[in-house]
C-alpha cells in the first residue's frame, strides 16, 4: 500500500496517453497543462499519506 | 533596450548587496568550527526540515531552470513541459531512498557519494569513477548559472564590448567565491531564504498580472496555438512521436537529479532522515512554481514577442508588463537564484574532489583543518573554471556539456541506489557497468549536433540516451556480478544497510 502511494502518481506522470488532450479546459488552460500541474500537489498528498503510514 | 535601465538596476544591486552581507554573516549562524570539512561543506548536518526546504528549493530550482524551461516551452510548446512530470517523479524517489542514504552517511561520516561507495563496496576505483562523473557533470551546470545570470543583466540594458560584457558576472562570482570560502554551506542556506521568497513573490505576480493584461488564459493559449502552427515538433499538445521522448527524458532526468554532488550536499546537510521525508512532501510547492514559470513561455506568444533567443522570453515579459523597479526585483531573484546553486555546486564539487580524489590518491593522511582548507581552495578553482568556460567558449558549449552531464550522471544510479537495497552487486562489476554506460551514452549523444533522444531499434520510438546507456550499464553490472559470485570471488561488502 505504501509503495503504491509512491508509485501511482509517478505512473500517472509518465502516462501522456491520459493527459495529452486539450479538453476539458480549466479557466482557458488546456487539460494537458492543468492536469499535470494538479498532479503535483496530488503526488505530494500521496507521499504525505505514505509518511503518516510509516509513522504508525 | 540599449540604455541601462537604472531603476531596475538599482533595485537589483540593492538586493545583491543584501545577500552579500548575508553570505558573510552566515559564518556565525549555527556556529561551528569552519576548520572542519563537515562543518564548512555540510553545515555540520544541522539543518532542520525548514532550512532544508529553503536550501534544497534554492539549490534544485536554479536560475538556469527559470530561464530555460519557459524558453523551451516558448520554442516548442507542450514538449517543454516535460520538466513537470520530471519534478513529480523526483520526490517519491527522494522519500523512498534518500533517508536511508542519509543515515548511512551520518553513521559513518560520509560527506559525498564517493565516500559512501568506497565504504559500501570497498573499491577505491569505483569511488574515483563516481567522484569524477559528479565533478565533470557539475562544472557545466555551474557555468549555466552564469548564463542565466547574464540573460537578466542584459535585459536590464547592460552592454559591454568583448571581455567587458562579462564584467558584471565576474564581479558577482568573485563576491560569491569569497563568501563561500568564508562561510561554506551556511552562506547559500541563509541566502536561499531571501531568494525563495523573492521567487514566490514574482511568480505569483506574473501569473496573475500578465494573463489579466493579455485577456485571460483562453486568449493566451489560442494565440500560442497559432504561433506553434506549422512548426515541426511544436504544439499545445504532444504529437505521438513525442510520447516516449517526453516520458524517458522526464524519468532519466529525475533519476539523475539527486545523484549530482550539489543535490547530495543539500540532502546530507539535513539534520535527520525525517527532515528529508518531510521535504519530499513539502518541496513540490516549488514544482508548482516551476510549472507556472513554464507557462511564461506560452504567454510570450500571446504578448507578441518575436525572439531570436528564446531564453529572453521571461525577462522580456517582465519588462513589458511590470514597472521597472519590479522587473529589477524579479531579475535580482533570478540572479540570486543563480548564486545559491552555484555556491552549493562548488561546495559539492570541492567536497568530492577533496575526499575522493585528493585524499585517496595524493594525501592519504589528509584530515582536519588541512582537509577543510583544500576543499575551500577547490571551491574557488571550480568557480574560476566555470568563469573560464563563459569567457572562452560559446554558451552552446556549456549547454551541450550539461546535456552530456545528465547522461553521465545517471550512470552512477546503480552504484548508489541499488547498493542501498541489494547485496547482489559487486563493486568491480558496478565499475565496469558505469564505464560501459558512460562510453555508450556519450557515443549515442555525439554527432554534429548533440541529440539526447536516440531511436530505439525496431520499435520506431525515440528514447532518452541516458536511460538507454543505463540499461547497458545495469546489464553489464548484473552479468559480471553473477559471474564473480559464481566463481566464488566476491569482494567483502559493508554490512547490510538495514532499516
Amino acid at each position: 500500500m505504501k509503495l503504491l502511494l509512491l508509485i501511482v502518481p509517478c505512473a500517472l506522470a509518465l502516462a501522456p496517453w491520459v493527459y495529452n488532450r486539450v479538453e476539458p479546459q480549466l479557466f482557458g488552460v488546456p487539460f494537458f497543462y492543468w492536469a499535470q500541474i494538479a498532479l503535483i500537489p496530488a503526488a505530494a498528498l500521496a507521499t504525505l499519506a505514505a509518511y503518516l503510514m510509516d509513522r504508525r | 533596450m540599449s540604455e541601462l535601465n537604472w531603476e531596475a538596476a538599482s533595485v537589483f544591486i540593492a538586493f545583491f548587496a543584501l545577500v552579500t552581507v548575508l553570505g558573510f554573516i552566515a559564518a556565525r549562524w549555527k556556529r561551528g568550527d569552519l576548520g572542519k570539512i563537515d562543518e564548512w561543506g555540510l553545515g555540520g548536518r544541522r539543518f532542520g526540515p525548514v532550512i532544508t526546504w529553503f536550501l534544497l528549493g534554492g539549490d534544485l530550482y536554479t536560475a538556469y531552470t527559470v530561464i530555460a524551461v519557459p524558453a523551451l516551452v516558448y520554442a516548442v510548446g507542450a514538449f517543454g513541459f516535460f520538466a513537470v512530470p520530471y519534478t513529480i517523479l523526483i520526490y517519491p524517489l527522494l522519500f523512498a531512498a534518500f533517508p536511508r542514504l542519509w543515515r548511512v552517511c551520518r553513521d559513518h561520516g560520509h560527506i559525498t557519494a564517493g565516500d559512501y561507495v568506497r565504504w559500501r563496496f570497498d573499491n577505491r576505483w569505483l569511488e574515483l569513477a563516481v567522484a569524477l562523473t559528479g565533478l565533470i557533470a557539475t562544472m557545466p551546470y555551474i557555468a549555466l548559472q552564469l548564463v542565466g545570470m547574464e540573460r537578466v543583466i542584459e535585459a536590464m540594458g547592460f552592454r559591454g564590448e568583448g571581455a567587458w560584457s562579462h564584467a558584471p558576472i565576474t564581479i558577482a562570482f568573485v563576491i560569491l567565491a569569497l563568501y563561500t570560502y568564508h562561510s561554506g554551506l551556511r552562506a547559500p542556506a541563509l541566502i536561499a531564504f531571501v531568494k525563495d521568497v523573492m521567487i514566490y513573490v514574482f511568480v505569483i505576480a506574473a501569473i496573475i498580472i500578465i494573463p489579466a493584461q493579455l485577456g485571460g488564459y483562453g486568449e493566451i493559449f489560442a494565440k500560442a496555438e497559432q504561433a506553434y502552427a506549422g512548426k515541426a515538433g511544436a504544439g499545445l499538445t504532444l504529437n505521438e512521436a513525442q510520447y516516449w521522448p517526453y516520458i524517458t527524458l522526464a524519468l532519466g532526468s529525475a533519476m539523475a537529479l539527486f545523484l549530482y554532488p550539489h543535490s547530495l550536499t543539500g540532502i546530507l546537510s539535513a539534520s535527520s532522515g525525517d527532515a528529508i521525508k518531510r521535504n519530499a512532501i513539502a518541496l513540490p510547492a516549488y514544482s508548482i512554481v516551476l510549472a507556472l514559470i513554464a507557462l511564461l513561455g506560452v504567454m510570450g506568444h500571446a504578448a507578441g514577442l518575436k525572439l531570436d533567443n528564446p531564453q529572453d522570453v521571461a525577462p522580456r515579459l517582465f519588462l513589458m508588463f511590470f514597472p521597472d523597479w519590479f522587473s529589477g526585483f524579479a531579475f535580482a531573484a533570478i540572479a540570486i537564484g543563480a548564486l545559491v546553486p552555484a555556491a552549493v555546486m562548488s561546495i559539492g564539487a570541492a567536497n568530492t574532489f577533496t575526499r575522493n580524489v585528493w585524499k585517496p590518491f595524493i594525501e592519504p593522511g589528509l584530515q582536519g583543518e588541512k582537509e577543510a582548507f583544500i576543499a575551500k581552495v577547490v571551491s574557488l578553482v571550480v568557480k574560476v573554471g566555470a568563469l573560464a568556460v563563459i569567457f572562452l567558449a560559446p554558451a552552446k558549449f556549456a549547454i551541450d556539456l550539461q546535456l552530456l552531464g545528465g547522461v553521465w550522471m545517471i550512470q552512477v544510479f546503480p552504484a548508489i541506489i541499488f547498493g542501498l537495497f541489494l547485496r547482489r552487486f559487486d563493486g568491480r562489476a558496478l565499475l565496469a557497468g558505469l564505464i560501459a554506460g558512460l562510453i555508450f551514452g556519450t557515443w549515442l549523444v555525439w554527432g554534429p549536433k548533440l541529440t539526447p533522444i536516440t531511436p530505439l531499434p525496431g520499435a520506431g520510438v525515440g528514447v532518452y540516451a541516458g536511460l538507454y546507456a543505463l540499461a547497458l550499464n545495469i546489464a553489464v553490472a548484473a552479468l559480471l556480478s553473477a559471474m564473480i559470485s559464481a566463481a566464488g570471488r566476491r569482494a567483502p561488502q559493508a554490512v547490510r544497510v538495514g532499516d
